[in-house]
């Protein structure tokens, strides 16, 4: 039976930051459940992203870094480029990754910078309050989308791993998962990492979430978007075409 | 002392090398683009020597932060737009306290502009960013000056964590002359910012839960730069005892000025040139006790009222006597200077 809470997790940091029923918490949980079992806790550094992620700033018992919009990324390729034997992650929400920070992704991706980018997925701009991502669902209602998202003008929901498959090299791990789902998503961080240690290339995980705050759903609602969320975008690895 | 036949943007590279420094990340743009290419060409043949060649000049700037956060001497160079994006990383480094270097070629105006020389770089390096403008800028005014600044500025920023610049422009950049190097001083040491301890995990961030906790952080960062001032700021004062009439400038329109002081003296004009080392602190001691004795003073600058703002602002009193001569984008010659105290 597992421990409720990772070992790695800071218990300073508590209460968390984060707003009541946030699947980006899930996510840090099971992220941190992955470090304690390859017990890889000395080796990691983690760089966040603004947005929700910041909040995480002292989450976790290692070393970590909360850099700008959109650029967890670079910040954190110049790391790895300088300590080529720690564990390199990056984390981000879906505007840092997907808009504003996206050339940063695709171009570590091309490059196959050797190090574990992690994205949050829930439709939304959550910090912000609700505005539109590339992400928001077709018909979703958001601050900035309040008749619904028109995919005619807006463009389809943005698949970000399947783009991101295009460019990386055949050695990067690209997956999806999600947070309705620990099994899968600890196996897939897993994998996102180890890519990291033994194959020495790039990884990229985009995390289904939930965003109960914003979308101003009770549990039982949030994971039912969720369940819509992943008809929409397929968990599991992204095999290239 | 050495003597060498470089251009300054290889004067740049030279002493980057000199003072350890041991990453560059950056993107090409004109003037600065040999720094890129020179930095590269040393890799070549120093392992130590690392670089990449990023996607702009954004993450050029955030990757450095990151091997700074590894304990390594790293670095940037880059001029005009690719300052501007620069402004987000050192916005940064500022407020999060990291030995942030950063050599800027000035250029003029904004896009593509004029790609070789301006001063109008001055207020984006001192005071560009959403913070304060807690940073030190030095001022290069000759290609001697792009090599023993470039050591420099590793130890001033490591020692002080502050964001620190040079500026330069492409005359320097790109002019290759016969240059005295003097040795630099013994660089200081850095040391890895993230410690990589479990048990006391280091945390550095840019966002806090209400004003009067980020306050408390900008005051002891306002604390640390002040006292920093006397050990950091720097002037060259030139001829300037009894001088009536005293030309202040920087960069290479110091060094035109300085020329034209020599012209004047030998026709027993008083004339004397302050010239500030560093733009941001200045060394308002020294221009204080050099303008003591002045009726008139003139301030040139390929800018118009960049610098001069930032002088003014700190020694008010010297706006009684001012003569400012703004030439945005253009550059002095000596010739010119001359002849504008002449008539």
């Amino acid at each position: 039976m597992k421990n409720i809470t990772p070992n790695c997790i800071n218990q300073n940091s508590k209460p968390s930051l984060f707003c009541p029923g946030c699947g980006q918490s899930i996510a840090l949980r099971h992220l941190g459940f992955v470090i304690d079992e390859m017990k890889i806790q000395k080796k990691v550094t983690l760089g966040i992203d603004i947005g929700c992620s910041l909040l995480s700033w002292n989450y976790f018992n290692f070393d970590t870094v909360q850099g700008h919009h959109g650029r967890s990324i670079p910040m954190m390729v110049g790391f790895k480029m300088a300590r080529d034997k720690r564990i390199v992650l990056a984390m981000m929400g879906d505007g840092g990754g997907y808009a504003i920070g996206l050339q940063s992704l695709l171009h570590a991706a091309y490059r196959n910078n050797p190090i574990s980018a992690i994205l949050i997925n829930n439709t939304d701009y959550s910090m912000t309050g609700g505005q539109a991502a590339p992400t928001t669902l077709a018909g979703e209602i958001t601050t900035t989308t309040p008749d619904g998202r028109d995919v005619k003008t807006l463009g389809d929901p943005f698949h970000g791993p399947e783009l991101v498959r295009q460019i990386a090299k055949s050695s990067a791990y690209i997956a999806r998962a999600s947070v309705s789902n620990p099994i899968m998503l600890e196996k897939i961080l897993t994998r996102a990492i180890e890519n990291q240690i033994k194959n020495n290339s790039f990884s990229f995980v985009e995390i289904l979430s939930i965003c109960p705050t914003n979308w101003k759903t009770n549990a039982k609602k949030s994971f039912d978007f969720l369940e819509k969320m992943e008809k929409v975008y397929p968990e599991g690895e992204i095999i290239k075409n | 002392m050495t003597k060498k036949f470089l251009t300054g943007n290889e004067a740049v590279v030279l002493g980057a090398v000199d003072a350890g420094a041991e990453m560059f990340f950056g993107y090409p743009i004109t003037p600065t683009t040999e720094i890129l290419e020179g930095w590269i060409k040393s890799a070549q043949t120093d392992r130590n020597l690392k670089y990449l060649q990023t996607e702009d000049e954004t993450s050029a700037g955030f990757a450095v932060i990151g091997a700074i956060l590894a304990g390594k001497k790293a670095f940037t160079a880059t001029a005009g737009i690719g300052h501007v994006l620069m402004q987000d990383p050192i916005s940064m480094a500022e407020n999060e306290r990291l030995p942030f270097v950063a050599i800027i070629g000035q250029r003029g105006g904004p896009s593509t502009g004029t790609v070789i020389y301006s001063q109008q770089e001055v207020n984006l390096a001192a005071l560009g960013g959403n913070g304060d403008g807690l940073r030190i800028v030095y001022s290069a005014s000759s290609v001697a000056e792009c090599y023993s600044l470039s050591a420099k500025i590793f130890s001033t920023a490591w020692r002080y964590r502050f964001p620190t610049i040079l500026l330069s422009d492409g005359y320097l950049g790109k002019s290759r002359i016969s240059s005295e190097l003097s040795r630099p001083l013994k660089p200081y040491p850095a040391t890895k910012i993230l410690k990589e301890e479990a048990k006391k995990p280091t945390f550095i961030r840019n966002c806090y839960g209400s004003e009067p906790e980020f306050a408390k952080v900008l005051r002891k960062n306002i604390d640390d730069y002040k006292n920093m001032i006397p050990r950091v700021a720097e002037c060259e004062c030139y001829k300037v005892v009894g001088a009536e009439t005293i030309f202040i400038a920087h960069g290479s329109v110091a060094a035109a000025a300085k020329t034209a002081v020599d012209q004047l003296r030998e026709r027993k004009n008083k004339i004397g040139l302050v010239r500030p080392i560093t733009l941001r602190p200045l060394d308002c001691g020294s221009i204080r006790k050099s303008i003591k004795s002045a009726k008139k003073i003139f301030i040139f600058e390929s800018a118009f009222e960049q610098f001069s703002r930032l002088v003014v602002y700190k020694i008010p009193e010297i706006a009684a006597k001012l003569i400012p001569v703004f030439k945005p984008a253009e550059g002095f010659t000596p010739e010119e200077i001359v002849n504008l105290i002449s008539n």
